[in-house]
């Protein structure tokens, strides 16, 4: 198969698929999720020490930084002031400029605060961080962001953790049209099937994190997903014939017995 | 105990006695490896090649924080 490797800001991606580490048993699994994935780049929270239990295990210990592109996110945070402040602290934690920037609207739905991910956006990315705003599926607010100096876009399919699978495949193809900048659906998967109408469309990646950690066997699910995104890329990539309402015979009419 | 030798400062939330007059020495009591944490003392954040000089004084609030799983 030919080269087809994601690149953004000159760093370049083995995988489509990106995988979130929260919500797993334990680091062992975590591992093996990432493993069975295929996925190189691996999302990750900015929290407090625990103090009191210091010989609890690191996730780093466990996900190798210099195996996996560690991104950090700004999960958690409501306003722009913390959403920069989670975004400095991880950046100073040493293991990566590029931050998943959300500045969360709405504790129900977990919609992005869209003018408030614009302000940060553009503050980070004069910083010099490789900022992913996780956003709604609103094209103008996507081709703002590209603006402000985002080096992806990451629109959600749905609600995070929704399992609602790709809500608005029309606007994401608008916001793919207009994109110059990749873009990466974040949020929203539910199984196989929605990564793979993701990449269909043309998106450049799927980042999924509930989908399998939630799964029965998140695995199992794991390895699922990872053929989900092949899949749908290479079909994007191939070209799907168009859609006709009548019949049109896969076998010659020419040969048959009279 | 002698009290006397000990510094009351916000640590994590949460008070906390240190003898540590350096970030590096409060990471170095602490247990901590300062390879993958930052800190932030009085909503400052602190380099990391700062941490031996940066002093730790009476009554400041310390955060450490590190990675954990997200999405």
């Amino acid at each position: 198969m030919q080269e087809d490797r994601l690149i953004i800001k000159g760093i370049e991606f083995s995988s489509r698929l990106w995988i979130g580490t929260g919500k797993y048993k334990d680091f062992e699994e975590t591992v093996k999720v990432v493993e069975a994935s295929g996925a190189d780049v691996v999302t990750v929270a900015v929290r407090r020490v625990n103090i009191i239990d210091r010989k609890s295990p690191n996730l780093l210990d466990y996900v190798d930084p210099k195996k996996y592109k560690i991104l950090p996110n700004t999960a958690g945070c409501y306003t722009v002031e913390d959403a920069l402040r989670y975004s400095r602290l991880a950046r100073e934690a040493g293991v990566s400029d590029m931050i998943k920037l959300e500045v969360i609207g709405d504790e129900k739905t977990l919609f992005p605060d869209t003018v408030g991910l614009l302000a940060a956006t553009e503050i980070l990315a004069k910083e010099g961080f490789v900022v992913f705003p996780y956003t709604n599926d609103d094209p103008i607010v996507a081709k703002r962001l590209e603006d402000a100096g985002a080096a992806a876009v990451m629109p959600l399919g749905a609600p995070i953790g929704s399992g609602l699978g790709i809500r608005n495949p029309y606007n994401l193809k608008i916001i793919l049209e207009a994109a110059k900048v990749p873009i990466i659906v974040d949020a929203g998967v539910g199984t196989s099937s929605d990564a793979t109408i993701a990449m269909e469309l043309g998106c450049d990646a799927v980042l999924i994190n509930t989908a399998i950690a939630g799964a029965k066997d998140p695995i199992m699910m794991a390895e699922a997903m990872k053929y989900a995104v092949i899949s749908g890329r290479l079909a994007y990539k191939a070209g799907r014939i168009g859609k006709k309402l009548y019949a049109t015979a896969s076998s010659p009419l020419e040969g048959m017995l009279i | 105990m002698d009290i006397n030798n000990y510094m009351n400062i916000k640590l994590n939330g949460k008070d906390h006695l240190t003898k540590a007059l350096t970030i590096s020495q409060l990471l170095n009591e602490l247990g901590i490896v300062s390879e993958r944490v930052a800190v932030e003392v009085n909503r400052r954040i602190i380099k990391k090649a700062d941490f031996d000089n940066y002093p730790v004084k009476e009554g400041d609030i310390v955060e450490i924080v590190n990675f954990v799983g997200g999405g």
